[in-house]
């Protein structure tokens, strides 16, 4: 039953929170650990391939862009590799959209934000800018101290001033490598030296540039908590069975100093925090605006490696497996012996679950329709537009005539000869193509495709004056045929109407 | 601050944050403050605004263009000139080339086609119909039945000069009579006559009257028309044989065409479009199907 409550207007205390939040400026510190190497590596990555696939070249037919991905919105074709893609088959890019969609559905039920936490651009343009940061202006202490100074000296503005400078220089790179998905990449870089880049193409540059200094300079986690609409509902994601980074209270609370009694491992030394880059207490729990990247595990095993006690205080870790430890270790005081019945408790995160099947099956679904598509792709399509004004055309010797504008699309490089054939009239019926006078030995209308393109023919198809078919409305096959073997290369089905009697 | 009752009302026990006072099945809704940059990115936008309403047109009243002076219309007719310019070599192809010319041409036919389609739906489809399809006393375009002649050039001198256009001295001109509005015939002999015709095409249904007519056509038109009805092009005369009929070919429309006579009118298009354009709508009605091979 849902009920709504009138808001208690003017209650006092309602106007104490201020409408507007400050910033809280985040300061993450340097942290070194197995999540952050993992970090770095898919960092790499990420990057090496976004900089480096527009060079990537690939041998195509003459006149084609040797470029192995090229996005050609001139032309409108989609180069990946062996595959060239038209305008017409974008379902394939609803495919990919679909398949992303669901692998990160699939990827957060099983081990929570990893995708926000490893892969986001965000995450990974952002960990870059910081880690220039950290290079040119210090680590948490020193950026702290220096923001906190009321003047700067020539030294800090120096400093400053270059971060800024950095930051703009990996950002134009940014931009510039986004264009070269466009456009191709070696002619580009060329025109830039000689400075002779198109408006438009600079820009897209411009726009790229600017956003990806905002967003990875100034922005930063203020994305993923505002911006980012996927934090709103990873909880439908989020089930028992998810390693998600999680605290272990029942190891940790209560916290308290590393000698004292009755106290739990977390010495509350806040290292967690400092190194978060989104500025969040693990401890608090599962939150919005954790993007589970992990860092708070290295750098608390780096504090529990320290003080010689068991690491994993904070880990990969299912709410199931918190609860069943929390069971375990209720009636054992607070303090290191907690840890091993605790841990006892746990049972293997379960990665098969229904909800994975079904992520699994619909993923498999789409990708298996995909690769079909895409191997049974015919290099010939055929299709028939009939004209609709005038439905039929009455001829002089009382013949009816239907007119239709076939399409014919060739994929290949070279052009093909292909021999028209309709089916289904009566006898005495032909068919004509316009301004073709090529035929095959059985005198049907032979057309040429067009290359790499499609080519347009008028098709007339004509009764005898006294051989109109039964039905004012008759299913008739056009066909495409080899004119050497009579093989059929494409074919469509279209109707031929009649006048009422 | 004391934790009143009355606080605990409005403040969320597990965030501390604020609530609106709605709550639905026991969810109440926060209140979290926005963060001051949203703030900052809607004053901006208001600034965005104010300067838009200074650069651009945005006071409804003449004149009020803005400091950049533009208008919508401006800039639709620099779109439109920016666009001429684009089109004018191929025009200027399309000007050079005869109708047969385009046609054998697969990228100037294809050219044709696109741009004839669009003349055709502004200039002819009014009276020819919208693909050519014709109506009563506007011919079909897309039928192998032509009165003035189906070649391209033909076609196009019908395009050009129009058919009985007053304003134009080279525009394709005969008169069908009105034999019974001016007594020349009888209504018994039109009808005699209409039932000639009638049998011209298989049709008779008196016979006895169509052979009365036989002698009256003989006398009044077949000098227009042919000895066997066949029509002839010179005169714009149509053929009475064939199966396509411009007025109806029922009797009693047959009846009306010879008693009160017909005589349809399409301007002459030469003074009103350019030669690129007159080529054009040629080659486009060219390919509705119709259209006769030069050589025939």
């Amino acid at each position: 039953m849902s009920r709504i409550q009138k808001p208690e207007a003017f209650a006092p205390d309602d106007r104490e929170q201020p409408l507007y939040a400050d910033r809280v400026r985040v300061y993450p510190q340097a942290v070194q650990g197995p999540v952050r190497r993992a970090k770095w590596i898919i960092l790499i990555l990420c990057l090496g391939l976004y900089y480096l696939v527009p060079w990537l070249r690939w041998e195509r037919a003459p006149g084609q862009p040797d470029q192995a991905v090229l996005v050609d919105m001139e032309h409108g074709r989609l180069f990946f590799l062996w595959l060239e893609i038209w305008p017409q088959e974008v379902y394939y890019l609803t495919g990919l959209l679909l398949l992303g969609a669901i692998g990160i559905f699939a990827a957060t039920s099983l081990f929570g934000r990893v995708w926000c936490g490893f892969a986001c651009p965000q995450t990974v343009w952002t960990d870059l800018y910081m880690l220039v940061e950290r290079w040119i202006e210090g680590d948490r202490n020193a950026r702290m101290k220096r923001d906190r100074k009321p003047r700067w000296n020539a030294a800090d503005w120096g400093l400053k001033i270059g971060k800024h400078a950095a930051w703009v220089l990996i950002a134009a790179l940014t931009g510039g490598a986004w264009v070269m998905y466009f456009t191709d990449a070696p002619g580009l870089l060329r025109d830039i030296l000689a400075l002779q880049v198109p408006m438009t193409t600079l820009g897209f540059i411009g726009l790229f540039t600017f956003t990806t200094y905002l967003l990875a300079g100034w922005a930063r986690e203020q994305v993923c908590t505002y911006m980012c609409p996927w934090p709103r509902f990873q909880a439908a994601m989020l089930d028992q069975d998810s390693l998600a980074v999680s605290y272990r209270a029942w190891r940790g609370e209560p916290r308290g100093k590393a000698r004292g009694a009755g106290t739990g491992d977390c010495v509350d030394c806040r290292a967690c925090v400092n190194v978060c880059p989104t500025g969040v207490d693990i401890r608090e729990g599962l939150q919005m605006a954790c993007i589970n990247c992990g860092l708070c595990i290295d750098a608390c095993d780096g504090i529990m490696a320290k003080l010689g006690r068991e690491r994993g205080l904070i880990a990969f870790e299912t709410v199931g497996n918190l609860a069943a430890a929390g069971a375990a270790t209720a009636a054992i005081p607070p303090g290191p012996a907690r840890c091993a019945p605790g841990m006892a408790a746990r049972k293997p995160a379960q990665l098969l679950r229904p909800r994975t099947y079904f992520y699994a099956a619909a993923m498999a679904l789409i990708g298996g329709t995909m690769l079909i598509g895409l191997a049974s792709r015919h290099p010939v399509g055929l299709d028939a537009l009939r004209d609709r004004s005038p439905l039929f055309v009455r001829l002089a010797d009382g013949s009816i005539r239907n007119s239709y504008t076939l399409k014919i699309s060739e994929r290949r490089h070279n052009p093909d000869e292909l021999a028209v054939s309709v089916e289904g009239l009566p006898p005495g019926s032909s068919w004509q193509v316009l301004d073709t006078t090529q035929a095959d030995p059985s005198g049907r209308p032979v057309i040429t495709t067009r290359p790499d393109g499609l080519a347009e023919y008028r098709l007339f198809v004509t009764t005898a004056p006294h051989g109109r078919p039964e039905e004012e409305s008759t299913a008739v096959i056009i066909r495409l045929l080899s004119p050497g073997d009579g093989a059929e290369r494409a074919s469509v089905g279209t109707t031929f109407l009649r006048p009422r009697p | 601050m004391a934790n009143t009752p009355e606080r605990d009302a409005v403040t969320d026990a597990v965030t501390g944050t604020a609530t609106t006072g709605h709550e639905w099945d026991g969810i109440r809704e926060l209140n979290t403050p926005l963060p001051k940059w949203w703030l900052w990115t809607f004053y901006a936008t208001i600034a965005f605004a104010a300067l838009w309403v200074v650069l651009y047109p945005a006071i409804p009243v003449t004149g009020a263009t803005g400091l950049l002076g533009y208008t919508a219309r401006g800039a639709a007719d620099q779109d439109r000139a920016a666009q001429a310019a684009a089109a004018e070599p191929m025009l200027a192809r399309l000007r050079a080339a005869e109708p047969a010319q385009i046609v054998a041409n697969a990228e100037l036919r294809a050219h044709a086609i696109a741009g004839g389609r669009v003349a055709f739906a502004n200039t002819c489809a009014g009276c020819h119909g919208a693909g050519g399809q014709g109506a009563p006393g506007f011919p079909s375009l897309a039928d192998d039945d032509w009165l003035w002649g189906g070649k391209l050039a033909e076609v196009e001198q019908s395009i050009r000069h129009g058919i009985r256009a007053p304003d134009d001295d080279a525009s394709r001109t005969s008169l069908m009579p009105r034999f019974q509005a001016d007594g020349m015939l009888t209504a018994a002999q039109v009808n005699d006559v209409a039932e000639h015709v009638l049998s011209l095409s298989g049709r008779a249904t008196d016979a006895a009257a169509a052979s009365r007519g036989a002698g009256v056509f003989a006398e009044n038109c077949a000098s227009c028309h042919g000895e066997r009805g066949a029509g002839n092009r010179e005169m714009g005369a149509p053929n009475l044989g064939d199966q396509v009929w411009l007025y109806g070919g029922e009797k009693a429309q047959l009846i009306r065409s010879i008693a009160f006579g017909r005589g349809g009118v399409m301007p002459a298009w030469e003074k009103r479009l350019d030669a690129a354009t007159i080529r054009m709508l040629t080659v486009y009605i060219h390919s509705l199907g119709g259209t006769e091979a030069a050589a025939q």
